[in-house]
């Protein structure tokens, strides 16, 4: 099943929680897709291997942003249908906090504009507090035209 | 401590479990090398490397140059990373980056990498990323970290 595909047949009006298994590089990372209460969160299970500086110890910053871009990946994909996968133009990440061993991230993305061509799209990751994220992402994505 | 890039791919978890290279090491600029594995790849129809892949190796490289410039184990953090994201990445072909850090001040570190493919002149990728500097090494800000935790 590609992406695409596993958008489309997300269903439509239930939470649910799956792994990313269409894409192998979020099966490395651990990602899963959740939606609660009506929303799109895209989940990082902890493992150790996602740890970067190992003093002190913090969950690597590629990975977060690769959650970020993840997120912001589905929830457009989400909103054009799937007729096809949004490509990213750009990333823009600001790190607020160190992501802390142990625990899971979550990111949730927010679409602020889609275009006809192209989508604007912010995200947030956050670990146990929501009022504390661990960092923000502004994306471009192109929507359509190949 | 003085900066060994050999430490900074194999001591951490993750760049080791990513397979990251060096391949080139200078006083303020350094190559790394992911290379091509299947359970990188973000879209099995093309093979291609996903782009989160590449913004792990982008992070990693603008560390390590700005490790090459400080010259030891300082604690350092990444404020921002920017990526362009220029064309896709070929597929089945490992992925390489250079990073510089070509301003260093007391708190703050600049630096700029491109994303590429070997012997291939079109760019993958270009970033920008700023790094917070810490007067502290790394020992000495996991030691900080813990007795506040306390």
């Amino acid at each position: 099943m590609t992406l695409s595909e596993f958008i489309t047949s997300l269903p439509g009006d239930v939470d649910f929680d799956q792994p990313l298994e269409c894409i192998p590089y979020a099966m490395f990372l651990g990602l899963r897709l959740r939606r609660v209460s009506g929303c799109l969160v895209t989940v990082m299970r902890f493992s150790e291997d996602l740890i970067g500086s190992p003093m002190p110890p913090a969950i690597h910053g590629g990975t977060i942003g690769a959650l970020l871009e993840t997120a912001a990946v589905i929830q457009t994909a989400s909103a054009m249908a799937a007729a096809h996968l949004p490509k990213t133009i750009d990333l823009s990440i600001d790190y607020l906090r160190p992501g802390q061993p142990g625990k899971d991230c979550h990111a949730q993305a927010h679409i602020t504009r889609m275009g006809n061509r192209f989508a604007n799209v912010q995200v947030e990751a956050w670990q146990d507090d929501r009022s504390a994220p661990i960092a923000l992402a502004r994306m471009n994505l192109q929507v359509a035209g190949r | 401590m003085k900066f060994r890039p050999e430490l900074f791919l194999t001591r951490s978890p993750h760049n080791a479990a990513l397979g990251l290279l060096l391949d080139h090491m200078g006083p303020d600029k350094v190559t790394l090398e992911l290379p091509y594995q299947e359970k990188l790849v973000g879209d099995p129809e093309t093979g291609v490397i996903s782009g989160g892949a590449v913004s792990s190796i982008m992070d990693t490289a603008c560390g390590l140059a700005v490790y090459a410039k400080l010259d030891e184990f300082r604690a350092i953090s990444t404020l921002d990373l920017r990526i362009d994201y220029l064309r896709p990445a070929t597929p089945r072909q490992s992925i390489l980056v250079t990073a510089e850090c070509y301003r260093l001040t007391r708190h703050v570190a600049f630096v700029r990498a491109i994303a590429f493919h070997r012997d291939q002149p079109e760019q993958v990728a270009h970033a920008s990323a700023v790094f917070s500097v810490s007067a502290l090494t790394m020992v000495e800000m996991a030691a900080k970290r813990d007795k506040n935790t306390k």
